[in-house]
């Protein structure tokens, strides 16, 4: 493997270059799949059926507390990046840590809401404007979660092998598909949530 | 190529001889009705434009063919290196960009007359028809007259008609080839076809659109028929006819094939069309949040009222 | 859930079909064992990460769908051959054209293309292999298992009957109560993830690892069609994924995306799947624009007439291709300014299409034109696809599309454009860069033979479509009586579809004779051909290239042989290479299983599987896997072996 020591270790190798670049196109389909949830949402947003509206149904509480903490679990990842660039195991290892902690607090309310839907008669089932709701927002969780584990087996294997080329790239990659589901998750705040609260 | 230009012989005998051969069968270039003549016209004029570009394309192809076979020419011919020419591909960009903006000129002209209510008729009132289909049937309501048809639908001549569809189903379209082109028929949104028969006549009419396994059967008549024929027929389903009763419908909806049938009351009572695709464009422009829930429950009532069924 | 209702029961050619399906299960067991080949298959084939092999795999598979395909396609034909037949009843007719249509599109243009792709791309353009060798096996077996999903519906379950478009609500739980269309949910869904991993793949690929000196411009075309065929699938294909997955939901769910009560919407569901339908058509037919601009210039000795327009033009169709997605339903009622402003994108298409159209034509001219197969092929698509243009700018009127729509017409158009532009491109292609592989080539004069068949066959099957469709004809209908006239025009197109098929026959016969008979040792450049796959000797070593090559212009090859320049130079150096993996093929098994019991709404079983593949990702991200090398010596004597014998 040859190592070119000019770039930034993530993109040391021509494989690690390519992934990077890879990923980057993989985001790319990301967004046409999340434009695509989203153009569903908005075609579909006010046929409520015989079922509540956003309006009746949504908890701004709740969603300010999702939204802080995945910003903040961003702001952790990138601080993660930053210390990994600077070679310091210890510090990244505390910022992928808190990352992962935040996001798994921003699922744990996010389920938690979809509880209370479903309690209060709001289910997949009830509406169109429904169904779109919780598969838009199931399709973030559910990245959000994949992340979670991903995130971990990174951390794994940067405590077993350090801070290599190839866990450098692998840490990278993640922050960025941690930063891109932030910005998906501040699409569906402003567009789900204070538009259905307006 | 002696074969290539064999084939090429072949295929345009054969087109020849079954333009003639069939024409009169053709009924989309057959029209009986405005719409239908405005269609059939745009499509003349867009074969003789494309015959025009495939008879360039092919005269370029057989010369090509022709003229530069390995065969003909001698054993130590280099062919030459060319980059292009500027000038000859801006011909051939500029030429199908003056065909495209003719078919355009000529499509948007057309659409917008077939669209709607065919020129020289615009003053005169429309008979109204509600064309709903179920499966495999249509439903023929006339609410002005207060009669309701399956299967067949008879028209007055000469005077425009409009045919508000929807499906109590799957998607489907309703097409009378010699009156005009198809439009969908769907479950949540009312879609209008502005229809108008020159003369006389029985013309076939059907679903054009995959609806299941009895759609190869969804065929109705429309039988066009002077005024005064028209109201003796509509007099004579008033007399004779029963009344049609929600239960009666609801077990019509469900029975697969039923042949032809005549009633002396419409669906429309018990059963409402839902809206238009104007009513709708109206209902999403108002974003004002009481506007919403009074139109998200009217369409409730609406759907409510159509699944009772 | 009942055994009688599990397997589709009650249709005696159906039954005929289950024993068959058995039977040759069977013989392909007992064989492998017999000649103690199961290892060889593993090592070589199922784990293979190999570009070609895989390619290879590809193109088998596709075949095999074709057929699968045809014999539908026959179905139907002989059941319009005549008025009234009872050949087929309409659950059978429909289910028939519906698998027609999805496989196809799904199951053999794209794998066809897809193989094609993968076989020449990094030999194109001077690369070892794809970027990502390992995701490549993936796409490939995630393909596979979507195919096979689809496939056994046939016997189990039933098939799909709401058409390849599965239009809603026909294709609801309401209207379509079998488990056919959750097959055609899942497995369309499992494909096309393997296709988007596909077009990352090759983006990546053809942008990053071009040999040196090969400049985006002096790609050759084949190059270039793929590189925007991927930038399409990657924005096209995450539109079918969420379609697909709204589909699952309705139909396993519950949910209320596209049903008709509380708000759902069926006009979406139309909207959607045309989002990627469109593209999807670029998809197949870019790929065998490519593939004919390299053999048109190879087989008249000239280079590409006015390269740069050609990939203008590839741009443009890209660009116009996501905004004509509703020239699919004019009739839906949106009004004459909506279809007026599709109409005119829909006709713009015609303009790039024509320039590359005469771009060909021009490369002809004062060439030196040898009529291969290949170039057989190449030159029936110039005709043949000219008329499915035209008639394409006809159906783009929308004024006259409510009459075409749904009709004959429409049938014999897209017939008329996917089979001179995809069916004859990959199958120019295959015969063009089948020496490449297996060192040897078709028979040419089988393969002129089957040409014939099959352009005639073609001709005769779909021009009476045309007039089908003015008659009044609608696509799907599985009878008409008498009175219509249909019969004699429907006669003549299924003795047309026939001699399609003898062609097709032919074709394959083919491979088994030159196999046996073909000479070897032609040398790696059998055509005298222009691009890099060319300079390596045939068939391809499994690194490629031995030295990478340096390229100053375009048709790098060519040149190299014209002015005396050598493509290669320097010490053969050790060559590093991925190692082959099962985990791709297990994947595959995993992904099918998982299709497979949501299929039945085994959910249990169904979220195991989920766990699975969870387990299967994280395994490969704790590998450490980093290849093997191969050594200079050992190069070196691959080499002198190869180029020894031949050149």
């Amino acid at each position: 493997m040859k190592i070119n020591d000019t770039l930034p270790l993530e993109y040391s190798t021509e494989e690690n270059s390519n992934k990077v670049f890879g990923f980057w196109i993989f985001l790319g389909a990301e967004i046409a799949l999340f434009s695509t949830l989203f153009a569903v949402y908005f075609t579909l947003w006010n046929r409520t059926g015989s079922g509540p509206s956003g309006s009746e149904l949504f908890e701004l509480n709740g969603v300010l507390w999702e939204t802080f903490l995945l910003l903040t679990s961003s702001f952790t990842c990138g601080l993660a990046i930053h210390a990994m660039r600077l070679n310091l195991k210890k510090p990244m290892m505390i910022f992928f840590g808190l990352t992962l902690l935040m996001g798994l607090g921003f699922l744990g309310i996010e389920i938690s809401e979809f509880v209370t839907y479903v309690q209060d008669g709001a289910t997949l089932q009830t509406s169109a404007f429904l169904s779109s709701l919780f598969v838009l927002l199931g399709t973030h969780g559910l990245h959000v979660s994949m992340g979670f584990l991903w995130g971990a087996g990174i951390m794994l294997q940067i405590k077993r092998h350090g801070i290599t080329p190839e866990t450098a790239n692998k840490s990278f990659i993640f922050s960025l598909y941690w930063h891109f589901l932030d910005v998906v998750w501040i699409f569906i705040f402003s567009f789900v949530y204070l538009k259905g609260l307006m | 190529m002696k074969k290539t230009r064999w084939l090429f012989y072949t295929v345009i005998v054969s087109i020849v001889m079954l333009l003639s051969g069939c024409d009169s069968s053709l009924v989309v270039l057959n029209p009986k009705g405005p719409a239908a003549k405005t269609q059939s016209d745009t499509i003349i004029f867009s074969i003789l434009m494309m015959a025009f570009v495939l008879i360039v394309v092919y005269i370029l192809y057989v010369f090509m063919l022709v003229k530069y076979r390995a065969s003909k020419t001698s054993d130590d011919y280099e062919p030459p290196h060319m980059e292009g020419s500027k000038l000859l591909e801006f011909i051939w960009t500029l030429i199908p960009i003056i065909i495209v903006v003719i078919l355009s000129v000529v499509t948007v002209k057309s659409t917008n007359a077939v669209e709607n209510v065919p020129a020289g008729y615009e003053n005169e009132k429309p008979l109204v028809i509600y064309a709903s289909s179920s499966n495999w049937k249509w439903h023929f309501s006339y609410p002005e007259e207060n009669i309701e048809t399956v299967n067949y639908v008879n028209i007055p001549e000469n005077r425009p008609v409009e045919f508000r569809l929807y499906s109590y189903g799957p998607i489907t379209s309703f097409w009378v080839p010699q009156l005009g082109g198809q439009k969908y028929a769907m479950s949540d949104m009312v879609t209008t076809l502005h229809l108008l028969a020159s003369n006389e006549g029985s013309f076939m009419g059907k679903n054009s659109n995959f609806s299941g396994k009895g759609f190869a059967q969804m065929e109705f008549e429309v039988l066009s028929m002077t005024p005064t024929a028209y109201t003796d027929w509509v007099k004579e389903v008033k007399d004779t006819a029963p009344k049609l009763t929600e239960s009666e419908f609801n077990s019509l909806v469900k029975t697969s094939f039923v042949g032809r049938k005549s009633f002396t009351s419409t669906h429309l009572e018990f059963s409402p069309p839902p809206m238009t695709s104007e009513e709708m464009g109206d209902m999403n422009g108002k974003t004002d949040e009481n506007t919403n829930k009074t139109d998200s429950t009217d369409m409730k009532d609406m759907e409510n009222m159509k699944h009772d069924n | 859930m009942k055994w009688s209702e599990f397997f589709v029961t009650g249709e005696p050619m159906i039954y005929g079909a289950m024993v068959s399906i058995v039977l040759v299960s069977l013989a392909i067991l007992v064989g492998l064992t017999y000649f103690k080949k199961w290892g060889y298959l593993w090592r070589e084939w199922l784990t293979t990460v190999d570009h070609k092999r895989i390619g290879v795999m590809y193109i088998i598979a596709a075949l095999i769908m074709l057929f699968r395909g045809g014999i539908d396609a026959l179905m139907m034909r002989t059941q319009l051959a005549a008025p009234e037949m009872k050949f087929l009843d309409a659950q059978h007719y429909n289910e028939v054209f519906t698998t027609h249509g999805v496989i196809m599109i799904l199951f053999m243009a794209m794998p066809f293309v897809i193989g094609i792709m993968n076989v020449v791309i990094p030999l194109q353009i001077g690369a070892r292999d794809v970027a990502f060798p390992r995701l490549n096996a993936v796409s490939f077996w995630m393909f596979f298992a979507g195919a096979m999903l689809f496939n056994i519906s046939f016997v189990i379950g039933g098939s799909p009957d709401a058409g390849w478009s599965a239009y809603f609500p026909l294709a609801s739980l309401e209207f379509s109560p079998t488990v056919g269309n959750n097959f055609y949910s899942l497995a369309l869904q499992i494909s096309g993830v393997g296709t988007l991993m596909t077009g990352i793949n090759f983006i990546v690929t053809i942008l990053k690892m071009r040999a040196p000196g090969m400049k985006l411009m002096r790609m050759p075309m084949f190059t270039w069609s793929v590189l925007i065929t991927n930038v399409i699938i990657v924005f096209a294909f995450p539109v079918l994924t969420v379609a697909l997955a709204l589909m699952m939901f309705d139909r396993i769910f519950g949910s209320q995306f596209f049903t008709m009560s509380n708000g759902g919407m069926d006009m979406l569901w139309a909207n959607l799947f045309w989002v990627w339908g469109h593209p999807e058509v670029y998809i197949v037919v870019l790929p065998a624009f490519g593939i004919f601009s390299d053999i048109i210039s190879t087989f008249s000795k000239k280079n590409l007439y006015g390269y740069k327009s050609m990939v203008v033009s590839m741009l443009a169709i890209m660009l116009l291709s996501f905004l004509v997605w509703a020239h699919h339903f004019y009739t839906m009622g949106a009004g004459a300014m909506v279809n007026g402003f599709f109409s005119i994108t829909t006709m713009a298409i015609a303009v790039p299409t024509g320039v590359k159209i005469f771009n060909w034509l021009f490369t002809l001219r004062k060439g030196k034109i040898s009529f291969t197969t290949p170039m057989l092929y190449a030159m029936g698509f110039i005709p043949i696809f000219t008329i499915g243009g035209v008639t394409g700018v006809m159906l783009a009127m929308a004024s006259a599309d409510y009459q075409y729509h749904n009709t004959m017409f429409l049938v014999a158009h897209f017939h008329y454009v996917l089979i001179p532009g995809t069916v004859f491109g990959v199958l120019a292609g295959m015969h063009y860069w089948f020496p490449k592989i297996f060192g040897f080539r078709l028979n040419e004069k089988l393969g002129k033979s089957a040409f014939w068949l099959i352009i005639v066959g073609f001709n005769v099957a779909f021009m009476p479509l045309f007039f089908l469709g003015l008659q009044g004809m609608t696509r799907r209908q599985y009878t008409y009586s008498e009175s219509t006239g249909f019969g004699p025009l429907n006669m003549i197109a299924t003795v047309g579809a026939f001699v399609l098929a003898i062609g097709f026959v032919v074709l394959v016969y083919n491979f088994y004779w030159s196999f046996r008979h073909s000479p070897r040792n032609e040398g790696g450049d059998p055509w005298d051909a222009r691009t890099l796959e060319w300079s390596t000797p045939s068939p391809v070593p499994v690194y490629n290239f031995a030295r990478v090559p340096e390229v100053h212009e375009q048709d790098a090859y060519w040149y190299s042989k014209k002015k005396n320049v050598p493509l290669y130079s320097g010490e053969y150096e050790s060559i590093h290479m991925p190692n082959n993996s099962g985990q791709p093929f297990i994947l595959g098994i995993v992904m099918f299983l998982l299709g497979f019991f949501l299929v039945f709404s085994w959910f249990i079983p169904a979220i195991i599987m989920g766990v699975v593949t969870v387990i299967m990702l994280a395994w490969r991200s704790f590998e450490r896997d980093h290849g093997y090398h191969i050594s200079a010596k050992e190069v070196m004597a691959t080499e002198n072996k190869l180029r020894g014998d031949s050149v």
